[in-house]
């Protein structure tokens, strides 16, 4: 086995040292009937590099990948392109192969990039702090809403009909879960101003997206207005960061809490994960907050360095009191996130954040030419949904034949929600002036 | 053959190392590296992309008003940047990594080759479920390895790390008493005190209350306590225990526990962290366990990336399994592969919806390529040379620490600091193992054991590694018994010496702001 | 006036009907380097053993208990900046909170100095 540097020798040799006979001595613990004598069966035995590689090369070549024709979907993961240094940092054994940065001394590699990027995702939603990390958006949601029902003491969560559906589910099952009540608001394409009515002096947050699940961008300062007034929180949700480089931050918006998906910056589609999750609060919630927070210290000799702080708040000291569950988070995903992010600089990101937007604005522009098609969303960055003539599924399935994947069908993220005709799509940097023509020619045959 | 001596001189008198000064701040191949906000402008950066072409806004005036003012950097700057970082991290790749309960094992890099094939990378969690189909059916093929390896009959793979494993396997258990119409009076969960933090924490976001267990003498589960924790039943939730448990032994008693907690009318969640010292050799399903989550970090060697992203497939027994999330696989008569996203149908019984999509792709086709290089043979080594290392460390270190119970462990070795002198603690020896060159054990956990070292060698150590190790381990703990006060001071050859913690709790700096007086400077 | 113990490691002091609680020297010595005290508001109330405030080590974090039950007058907030004096001064000039007994029969079940000090050396 390439992997086990033991050989049968050394196993003798140690086993002599420590005065068992066999490594069978060591699972006498075991209850007899639980002991299995030989290997598991049903699993085919070890095998060399090559046929692994083959086996794994087969079921990959089932995949239609985004990069091998136009690629139109969206709703909560988007195809970018991802410079080939940061996939080469990410790949360094000393960032890969490291464990969370609990040795400060020896881990200020790891320490010093989740500094910068706590700085990074602070700016970028112009919030005052954040913390490492997160598994992904809708988790961060999650998080966030259970958050401020600890900082309000209140019990009720109020979810806008543009929230991304598994953002709604994941929210909805924590929430539950711990005795909180949980209101959503009928699913709406441009109804995220509702939650400024919804709100209550019960209410513990309201939480918004913008853009939102369907691509509309909304203003939510009204929103947080209107949550302040009776006491509560805002949590400003979004699934596509690359928006924050041209549209309205949660920051600007006056949230309280903001929590999205970061996986547009440096990180793959990956068929869902792992992606990182971005959790940012303002300053006087910071004891609040779950996940890991890395903070600027000195060492012995006054050197400036960086230490995973405010850590009385985690499971591994606070236990049944912590403020979440979560340890291992996205470090990994983070550092690429940071990496991409640091190759753009802020520049960069607007420039790419206006490349998106006009991508879309073409599509939306031919899109909405075609007799039969209606434009839903009102404003948008990278990603609207359109009405069709035909049903949606059957749209998409002919065009998937004609080598174009259109988007996702609205019905297959809210299946009664009468929206079977509704398509989400959305266009990248990644998206070419060609690309949106196959995209049209097809649909003009179909419709 | 004549010698030139005068521009090389062959002898002179020459400083220690440590009080020389650098003018640039580096040292040697270690380089000096500010933070990126004191290198970079805004301006600056490293992709090349086409200019907008100015058209026509829809965003609807819901635009920026600051612009973010993040530094770039270009390519090279930010390559050298990265570099000079990684460089002041320890890693597996680097040396012995011994961090118990961590599992710090060999990453094989084949892993990280398939990752990347643009059939598992480059493929979107929402397209038609026609063109992901190889991705369908890898993830029901990694199903099938884990619920053959566990003798499990169900698996839910969308949680997203060990921690949120927890949380799909008690939020499973509270569905299951819900549906026996006991939700609101089953809220008592059973957890010793050696767990792992997230249980309790686990427990307590799924609304459940803690009711704390002691370790036996053993450092085994108390039946004693257990027994008089279960004299009233009609409030128990069920237990949360960790098989092999957090002090490296397997629970004894696990079938006992198992038939105790069922008859109680609880459920028993099993911890699987530590299922990398019985993978092949025992099938948690054969010891009575409802569900239980598996690291794949851990047992199946997905790289840790200085913390995440982790993956925590969870299993389940008959009594569970009607209750695991959505989405999931299944196999149409057909052969086709179809996702299971709503909670209806074959799911009408499920808890509902963790995380948005399917789970962690990534790294379930790094776990597979991993168990398809070991087979079901290799898989059965790995644990046992894990077990035979750790049983090793602990032969070899018993005369000069203090094994924390007597007899063989499974994969982790964990010592008392009873062995130290007065002043001499846990922190001293772990840090000192930072200027031999080795990652310290784990400190401080579990909190069973005063001052406890948990050391896991894993099975990807050779022995020549772990003589070198205990040499060195054997030298530090004879300074410790000795009182040796220089310990205090370790380390002294990494890139930092301690850090000042109490500092950075006090008054929190959790990002960089530009320095107060740059405003005057540049007037 | 009299000083009693809690098993959590709270002292009071008690004049009249106002009772001064803090944490006791052996609990500021296991905690460490405190580094964050909350502190309730005053007219704040808290019933026998409730929580009323939070103390943060750089490596534990816990609850503080109100010995008794009753209503804060007062709290001692120059202690949440000067951290140093809740290691220092514990039992003295870094108290936390003045609170009004409303059940003065609570003090019974306290421990007086002699029963704490044996207490601790038990532990």
């Amino acid at each position: 086995m390439r992997y086990l540097p033991l050989n049968d020798a050394d196993r003798r040799a140690m086993l002599a040292t420590i005065g068992a006979a066999s490594t069978d001595d060591f699972y006498v613990d075991v209850p007899p009937s639980a002991q299995l004598k030989t290997k598991i069966a049903g699993l085919p035995d070890h095998q060399g590099e090559l046929a692994v590689e083959r086996h794994m090369t087969k079921l990959a070549a089932k995949n239609r990948s985004a990069s091998s024709g136009p690629f139109f979907v969206g709703a909560g993961a988007y195809k970018h392109h991802v410079p080939a240094t940061v996939d080469m940092i990410i790949q360094r054994s000393e960032f890969l192969t490291t464990y969370t940065p609990y040795q400060p001394e020896i881990a200020q590699g790891t320490l010093q990039t989740l500094f910068e990027f706590q700085t990074q995702v602070a700016a970028l939603t112009a919030m005052d702090v954040a913390n490492a990390s997160m598994y992904d958006g809708s988790t961060a949601c999650a998080e966030a809403a259970v958050m401020a029902a600890r900082v309000t003491k209140r019990t009720k969560i109020i979810l806008s009909g543009g929230v991304h559906p598994h953002y709604a589910a994941a929210t909805r099952l924590l929430c539950e879960a711990q005795g909180l009540t949980v209101v959503q608001l009928p699913v709406a394409i441009d109804g995220e101003g509702e939650l400024a009515k919804a709100v209550d002096a019960e209410t513990a947050c309201v939480i918004g997206q913008s853009p939102n699940v369907f691509g509309t961008l909304t203003d939510l300062t009204g929103v947080a207005k209107s949550a302040h007034e009776k006491g509560a929180l805002l949590v400003s949700v979004f699934t596509e960061v690359v928006s924050l480089g041209l549209v309205t931050p949660p920051g600007e918006m006056d949230a309280d809490i903001a929590a999205g998906e970061g996986q547009s910056i440096g990180n793959g589609l990956n068929f869902g994960g792992p992606y990182v999750g971005l959790f940012a609060a303002r300053e006087k919630l910071v004891r609040q907050m779950p996940g890991r927070l890395c903070g600027q210290t000195v060492d012995a000799d006054g050197k400036r360095g960086f230490v995973l702080t405010l850590s009385t708040r985690e499971q591994h000291i606070r236990r049944d009191k912590a403020t979440s569950n979560i340890c291992t988070n996205s470090g990994l995903c983070a550092l690429a996130f940071t990496a991409h992010m640091t190759l753009l600089g802020g520049r960069g990101l607007k420039n790419l954040a206006e490349l998106n937007h006009e991508a879309a604005c073409e599509l939306a522009h031919a899109l909405g030419a075609l007799k039969g098609v209606e434009i839903l969303t009102p404003r948008f960055f990278n990603e609207f949904c359109f009405r069709t003539p035909v049903d949606a599924e059957a749209v998409l399935a002919m065009l998937d034949e004609a080598g174009v994947v259109g988007g996702v069908r609205a019905s297959r993220l809210f299946p009664g929600g009468h929206m079977g005709d509704v398509i989400i799509a959305a266009a990248t940097e990644c998206t070419t002036t060609d690309d949106i023509a196959a995209y049209v020619a097809a649909l003009k045959e179909i419709i | 053959m004549s010698t030139e001596t005068k521009s090389r001189p062959v002898e002179s008198e020459v400083a220690p190392a440590q009080e020389i000064e650098t003018v640039s701040g580096s040292r040697g191949l270690l380089q000096h590296e500010g933070l990126l906000f004191e290198i970079g402008t805004p301006e600056t950066t490293g992709v090349d992309l086409p200019a907008p072409r100015g058209l026509k806004s829809r965003l609807g005036g819901v635009t920026r008003a600051v612009q973010t003012g993040l530094p770039g950097l270009s390519e090279p700057q930010a390559v050298r940047h990265y570099i000079r970082l990684s460089q002041r991290n320890y890693a597996i790749d680097l040396g012995f990594f011994p961090l118990g309960s961590c599992t710090m094992k060999h990453n094989p890099r084949l892993n990280e080759k398939i990752a990347r094939l643009p059939g598992f990378s480059d493929i979107h969690p929402l397209q038609p479920q026609a063109t992901v189909q190889g991705a369908l059916e890898l993830i029901d093929e990694l199903a099938t390895w884990l619920k053959t390896l566990t003798g499990m009959p169900a698996v839910a793979m969308s949680p997203k790390a060990g921690a949120h494993g927890e949380l799909c396997g008690m939020l499973a258990i509270r569905q299951a008493l819900v549906a026996r119409g006991e939700g609101e009076t089953r809220k008592r969960v059973l957890v010793p005190v050696s767990a792992h933090g997230t249980n309790p924490a686990t427990a307590v976001q799924c609304g459940f209350v803690i009711d704390e267990i002691k370790a036996d003498a053993r450092g085994r589960v108390d039946m004693d306590e257990l027994r008089s924790k279960l004299q009233h039943t009609d409030d128990i939730a069920g237990i949360m225990l960790t098989n092999p448990n957090t002090c490296g032994l397997f629970e004894t008693d696990i079938k006992n526990i198992a038939d105790l907690i069922h008859a109680a009318g609880g459920y028993f969640y099993c911890d699987g962290a530590n299922f990398n010292a019985i993978v092949g050799r025992v099938r948690p399903g054969d010891l009575g366990i409802d569900a239980m989550h598996i690291n794949l970090h851990k047992t199946f060697s997905t790289p840790h990336g200085g913390g995440g992203p982790g993956s925590g497939p969870t299993v389940f027994s008959e009594a569970l399994a009607p209750y695991a999330p959505v989405p999931f696989v299944i196999k149409d008569e057909d052969g086709f592969y179809r996702l299971v996203e709503q909670t209806e149908g074959v799911a009408r019984d499920s808890f509902g919806r963790m995380v948005a999509f399917h789970g962690q792709m990534g790294m379930f086709v790094r776990a597979l390529t991993y168990m398809l290089s070991h087979g079901a043979d290799g898989l059965k080594q790995v644990a046992e040379d894990a077990v035979l290392n750790a049983n090793y460390i602990q032969a070899r270190l018993k005369s000069v620490m203090t094994p924390a119970f007597d007899g063989f462990c499974m994969h982790e070795a964990l010592f008392s600091d009873a062995f130290t002198a007065d002043g001499i603690e846990t922190i001293d020896i772990a840090k000192a193992l930072i200027d031999e060159g080795y990652h310290p054990m784990t400190m401080y956990f579990p909190l069973v054991v005063h001052g406890a070292m948990l050391i896991e060698p894993t099975e990807t150590e050779s022995k020549a590694e772990l003589d070198r190790f205990c040499d060195a381990l054997t030298s530090i703990a004879r300074r410790a018994a000795q009182g040796d006060q220089t310990l205090k001071g370790a380390p002294y050859l990494a890139p930092l010496r301690r850090l000042d913690e109490t500092r950075a709790a006090r008054k929190p700096v959790l990002k960089w702001t530009p320095p107060v007086n740059a405003g005057i400077a540049a007037d | 006036m009299t000083t009693y113990y809690t098993k959590q490691h709270e002292w009071i002091r008690v004049d009249g009907d106002t009772g001064t609680i803090g944490i006791t020297a052996y609990a500021a010595k296991q905690l460490g380097e405190v580094v964050y005290v909350e502190l309730p508001e005053a007219g704040a109330s808290f019933a026998r053993e409730k929580d009323f405030g939070v103390v943060e080590s750089s490596k534990t974090a816990s609850e503080v208990f109100a010995p008794v039950s009753g209503t804060v007058i007062e709290s001692n907030t120059p202690i949440t900046t000067d951290l140093d004096s809740v290691n220092q001064d514990p039992e003295g000039a870094a108290w936390f909170i003045r609170m009004k007994i409303s059940d003065p029969e609570e003090l019974a079940g306290l421990m007086d100095a002699a029963a704490y000090a044996a207490y601790c050396e038990g532990l």
